[in-house]
């Protein structure tokens, strides 16, 4: 890898002079202040059927709120127009941190003030300009942090404290005046055995996956003439849309439980978690083969074939030489799949499987879209979770010490 | 020693080695020299059975190498390839240690192998131990790649064209640390190469192959004086002869010892081309001549070098 790649984009001005020196931050600024501008803050909606009317952010947060974010976000575009010394980045970083928590913050706070006047079964949901600035604020987030190469510490110290400051924003009730948090309230038992269920789901695809798809790579990186065949089949599965493929799976599944009433016995049906797992798995196994194949294909010859005239025997080869080396490979394709289970198994709810999928089609049901995202948002973080957690994991191989 | 007796590999009903004998005594330096595809890399593989031969048997030191298990007789030779295929996770001290650690040996035992194997190749070992094969230069991992070779102390190294890939100047410079480490250990070293410089400049005995066949061993003299056939008289090159012969002679051949002259001094172990050069560079008809510890032994004239 050359170490030019890993240079920022070069300003568009002079890197001395005043310039945009970090477009990705000055879009992301003007992309948030636009939203602002044209959408609604939040809605109000007489109940939790119908759509709202949609609030501004200076109407429904306040003077205090709006004056802070507008600051906030000013400040961020200096900083965009400012050379890019490790202090600027800390302070876009920090800057970035509060524009996102301000931001929540004063969602919470319009919905509690704008409910006070509201009938009793008025909701209060968060608008685009909300999701907008919001995301926005993430990403100048995580930008900043990956333009001053925050290590492996840093990165997640940073996440952890930003996470940790929303978290505290929740426990402390400055939500609860929200609709999504009103469809929680109501659903707190339910909401708690969906999450189980649906980590339950992932965890218990992608095990499965791995231990079918990590040998049939290796089977199919020794033996090349088996990739054609392979690819072929899990390619085909791929393309099945994943709603076909749970519909599918209930015929056979349903025959095999009715003849053979000890399989129905431990809960394998045509509906419910076994089709489910069934399908998630199919799905899991061309990222985690493709990756296996592609990571042991990676590993120089020259080296493998020095390690045979040095006596190391083919397990000895395996294990200390092809392993390690492909192993960031091989983790990324655990990401790929974690995050590809975890969004699948959402629509795994349609067979009955349960998990947080529920929430939302029955929100789509009653086309209460809080509810549906009662559902998507957790989904979404369990995803960025899962990311997170193995990118740091691969950021931690010795493999990643190479160049 | 190494005993090849009547080796042949086909692949694919074709031989790329056929009917094959040669032996190389211990302390050798055996360069098996010709165009690529004809059988020399094929050859040096099947002594540590990286491939195995069809037919005929090799002896080293008198034992048929089929009586070893594989990786018992691998780990008894030395091996260095042109790309070094070092483990690019490991550090250079983990590399150097691959087949001590896999014979058992203990760790500080290997720990002083490393230190004196990196001094061997005037490489500082603190600086170097730690550093990983992508953070040094073509001639170090070259370097590091035979050191990690000579780890287990084999009495046999083979080499797979190990110095093909690094430019002319450090491959002059990894040639001279071969030769040095050559007399300094004794090795018995089998080397590939399609370079005939490299091959005269290293070897105490070439064999040239084609079509997987030996047209011809000689030592770099023979072969350049009496070349067996037009194939091997085209192959070392009609065009200059002259120089290739003061490249394989040495000057302590032709030195008038007790005689002085002025002038920046030869040392015995150059050649005669280095010789030739050096009057050349310097406009001068002779100059001294030192023995390896710079003592002044005698001189060398321009007349001396074609007699």
């Amino acid at each position: 890898m050359s170490r030019q790649a890993r240079v920022p984009a070069p300003p568009l001005a002079t890197p001395r002079g005043i310039g945009i020196h970090d477009q990705v931050l000055f879009a992301l600024v003007l992309a948030a202040a636009v939203a602002t501008l044209i959408s609604g803050f939040v809605a109000l909606a007489p109940n939790r059927l119908v759509s709202g009317v949609p609030a501004s952010l200076w109407i429904s947060a306040g003077a205090a709120f709006t004056a802070a974010i507008i600051v906030t976000a000013l400040l961020l575009l200096a900083v965009s127009m400012s050379p890019q010394h490790p202090a600027a980045l800390a302070a876009a970083a920090l800057l970035a941190g509060a524009w996102l928590l301000l931001t929540v913050a004063a969602l919470g706070y319009a919905a509690r003030t704008l409910i006070v006047d509201a009938p009793p079964a008025a909701r209060v949901s968060a608008g685009p300009a909300f999701w907008v600035v919001a995301v926005c604020a993430a990403l100048a987030f995580v930008n900043a942090l990956q333009r001053l190469r925050a290590g492996l510490v840093l990165m997640t110290a940073a996440v952890a404290a930003l996470c940790g400051g929303i978290i505290l924003f929740a426990i402390t009730g400055a939500f609860d005046a929200l609709s999504i948090v009103r469809e929680y309230a109501a659903r707190r038992m339910l909401f708690g055995a969906a999450l189980v269920r649906h980590v339950a789901l992932v965890a218990g695809s992608v095990g499965p996956a791995l231990l079918v798809g990590f040998p049939l790579g290796i089977a199919a990186a020794r033996k090349p003439r088996l990739q054609g065949p392979l690819f072929a089949v899990l390619n085909l599965l791929q393309t099945v849309p994943s709603i076909a493929l749970f519909g599918l799976l209930i015929v056979p599944l349903s025959a095999l439980a009715a003849a053979l009433p000890r399989l129905a016995a431990i809960g394998v049906g045509g509906i419910g978690p076994a089709p489910a797992i069934i399908a998630l798995v199919l799905y899991a196994l061309l990222p985690i083969v493709r990756n296996t194949v592609t990571g042991l294909a990676g590993v120089a010859p020259a080296v493998i074939d020095a390690a045979r005239g040095m006596g190391l025997t083919r397990a000895q080869i395996f294990r200390r030489v092809e392993l390690p080396l492909s192993l960031p490979i091989l983790v990324a394709g655990l990401r790929i799949v974690t995050v590809q289970t975890i969004g699948l198994a959402v629509v795994a709810a349609l067979i009955g499987a349960g998990g947080l999928g529920t929430f939302v089609f029955e929100g789509l049901g009653q086309y209460a879209l809080d509810l549906v995202l009662l559902g998507a948002l957790p989904a979404i973080g369990l995803a960025l979770a899962a990311d997170f957690v193995l990118h740091m994991l691969s950021a931690l191989l010795p493999g990643a010490r190479r160049g | 020693m190494i005993e090849l007796d009547r080796v042949t590999k086909r692949y694919d009903g074709r031989s790329v080695v056929d009917d094959l004998s040669l032996t190389i005594r211990s302390g050798e330096l055996c360069v098996l020299l010709g165009s690529s595809g004809c059988g020399k890399s094929t050859t040096l593989r099947m002594i540590n059975r990286l491939v195995t031969a069809d037919a005929g048997t090799i002896r080293v030191d008198g034992k048929d190498i089929i009586a070893f298990a594989p990786e018992v007789l691998r780990r008894r030779i030395g091996y260095a390839i042109q790309s070094t295929g070092l483990f690019p996770h490991w550090t250079v001290a983990d590399n150097i240690a691959t087949v001590p650690r896999l014979l058992d040996w203990p760790g500080p035992r290997i720990a002083a192998r490393v230190k004196e194997l990196l001094e061997l190749f005037r490489l500082d070992p603190a600086a170097y131990r730690g550093k990983y094969p992508h953070q040094l230069s073509g001639g170090e991992q070259q370097r590091v790649g035979v050191a990690r070779a000579l780890a287990a102390d084999p009495e046999l190294l083979l080499m797979d064209e190990p110095f093909a890939a690094v430019d002319p100047i450090t491959r002059d410079a990894l040639q001279s640390e071969l030769l040095r480490i050559h007399r300094a250990t004794g090795k018995t070293i089998v080397f590939v190469t399609h370079d005939i410089e490299e091959a005269l400049r290293l070897a105490t005995l070439i064999a040239v192959m084609d079509q997987g066949h030996i047209v011809q061993s000689a030592t770099p003299l023979d072969l350049l004086e009496h070349p067996a056939s037009d194939f091997v008289r085209d192959f070392v090159g009609r065009q200059g002869l002259g120089l290739k012969l003061l490249s394989v002679r040495r000057v302590a051949e032709r030195v008038r010892r007790g005689e002085s002259a002025p002038g920046e001094s030869l040392p015995q172990e150059a050649s005669l081309r280095d010789a030739l050069s050096a009057m050349t560079a310097q406009r001068t008809d002779r100059l001294p001549v030192a023995d390896p510890a710079g003592r002044p032994i005698g001189i060398i004239t321009l007349a001396d070098l074609v007699r």
